[in-house]
């Protein structure tokens, strides 16, 4: 099975040569933020106050890193479960979010506006942080600071194993993958 | 009475709490082995590939094995000729995990508040601690680092007595379905059948703390944990929930007795990083 190799940010091109279940290796920077920061944001939005990030065409990893070790920039940093970012993820993919990379279902709601934005939805391995921070190359703390491990971060990616999970046509990879090898 | 020294617990639980995050216990890499041979899915294989490779890499590294260093539960035996000298036995649990977690550049995920989410800086303190009182002058202490992911995907449900064996397994594959990929697969699935509303959340709770690969040492139940095991595998979840014949690890039940009118049934999800280590002082 072939891996593509993608940089971010990505051009409307790139999302729609993706197709669920393709591994990809991706490249570039992305943002880190979780639960406590998404609700910051959509608070901020609700106040229609500005976001500390401009998050048109860029891509949001969530995942909340152990504290790096002395000579590390980075602790582990493997997703975390996508789904409790649902309710805040259409107003963000509206605003021209282009990529997520988490684990896990997404809700209805989320696929069908990764699909209505041309966006894309990528499952990285859950479990696997200590392998993934090998492929955090820089990291910087961007806002939220008082959030400690929920603060949003800017990170350089270099080589980030991922699936696409939900591509821009609509597809569910976890529907797909389990279907062909389920036999009860 | 035999006297065993608050500070021999704080120390003997930092390292405990390391040694869990750090060293994946051979009993699931052997599973991950056992699992990569009997993969059907070629993306299945590369995860259980990977998740080898992250093992390696956190036990040499010194590093956690995920990032979700989770909360501390831990199971104490504490035999009742015991004495601890110079504090309380919780006090020494709890400042044990806020050593090892602080020293081990482990994560803090607790929030104080579950309401607020207000959260303060106590090294992922307090811990969930089940003492049970046992005979002789020995102190047990069994941790494990318990991930919020496959935490949040696990059940309790009041079945009815007449829904029976089919009705415990279809409740079962239910909650393993559900789950899909956000309780990171490969699974180890703890299940606790009988007792009351609580105990029975406390056996699936207390099952996965048994390595994996040890059937129960009830006939009938370790012949139900190795049909449920078949039928979990039959989902095609897979690894992560991309797709394969890898979805649960092992299946692992508790009993108790319960009312005649009840059957209570509780499933403790843990993600493929089953991180359990146990001392005795």
């Amino acid at each position: 099975m072939t891996v593509k190799r993608i940089t971010v940010p990505f051009d409307t091109e790139i999302v729609q040569s993706l197709k669920a279940g393709d591994r990809v290796l991706i490249s570039g920077k992305v943002y880190a933020a979780r639960d406590a920061a998404h609700k910051r944001m959509a608070e901020s939005l609700e106040k229609g106050e500005e976001l500390p990030i401009n998050i048109d065409g860029e891509v949001i990893y969530y995942v909340g890193p152990t504290p790096a070790k002395p000579g590390q920039i980075i602790g582990s940093a493997g997703p975390t479960t996508s789904g409790r970012m649902d309710k805040y993820t259409p107003e963000l993919l509206e605003l021209g979010l282009k990529g997520m990379i988490g684990k896990g279902y997404r809700s209805q709601d989320v696929i069908d506006s990764i699909r209505s934005n041309q966006a894309i939805y990528f499952g990285a391995i859950g479990g696997s942080g200590a392998l993934i921070a090998r492929t955090i190359k820089k990291v910087e703390v961007i806002a939220y600071e008082d959030l400690g491990t929920e603060a949003i971060r800017k990170m350089v990616i270099e080589d980030f194993p991922a699936i696409v999970i939900n591509d821009s046509y609509g597809n569910d990879w976890y529907k797909q993958g389990s279907e062909t090898y389920r036999s009860i | 009475m035999r006297t065993i020294h608050y500070k021999d617990i704080v120390d003997k639980v930092a390292v405990i709490c390391q040694e869990a995050n750090y060293d994946l216990g051979e009993d699931v890499v052997n599973a991950f082995k056992t699992a990569m041979k009997n993969e059907a899915s070629e993306i299945g294989k590369d995860v259980l590939g990977q998740l080898i490779e992250n093992a390696n890499i956190a036990t040499t590294e010194r590093v956690p094995m995920c990032q979700d260093t989770g909360v501390s539960v831990f199971i104490v035996e504490l035999g009742q000729e015991c004495h601890i000298d110079g504090g309380n036995l919780y006090e020494a649990i709890n400042e044990g995990v806020k050593k090892g977690y602080e020293e081990g550049y482990l994560r803090h995920s607790i929030v104080d508040h579950p309401i607020t989410r207000k959260k303060s800086l106590g090294y992922n303190t307090p811990s969930v601690i089940h003492v049970e009182i046992a005979r002789g002058d020995q102190l047990t202490i069994h941790m494990s680092a318990k991930g919020g992911g496959s935490e949040n995907m696990s059940t309790l449900k009041m079945l009815k007595p007449s829904d029976g064996l089919q009705g415990i397994k279809n409740f079962i594959l239910e909650t393993v379905r559900t789950a899909g990929p956000n309780a990171c697969p490969p699974l180890v699935v703890g299940v606790g059948i009988g007792g009351n509303f609580e105990k029975c959340a406390y056996l699936a709770k207390k099952s996965l703390f048994r390595p994996i690969g040890e059937r129960s040492h009830l006939e009938e139940i370790a012949v139900l944990e190795a049909e449920l095991m078949e039928d979990i595998n039959k989902l095609g979840i897979g690894p992560q929930g991309m797709g394969g014949s890898t979805t649960a690890l092992d299946v692992k039940i508790e009993i108790a007795p319960c009312h005649i009118a009840a059957l209570p049934v509780a499933i403790n999800l843990n993600c493929h990083a089953s991180r359990h280590k146990e001392i005795t002082l």
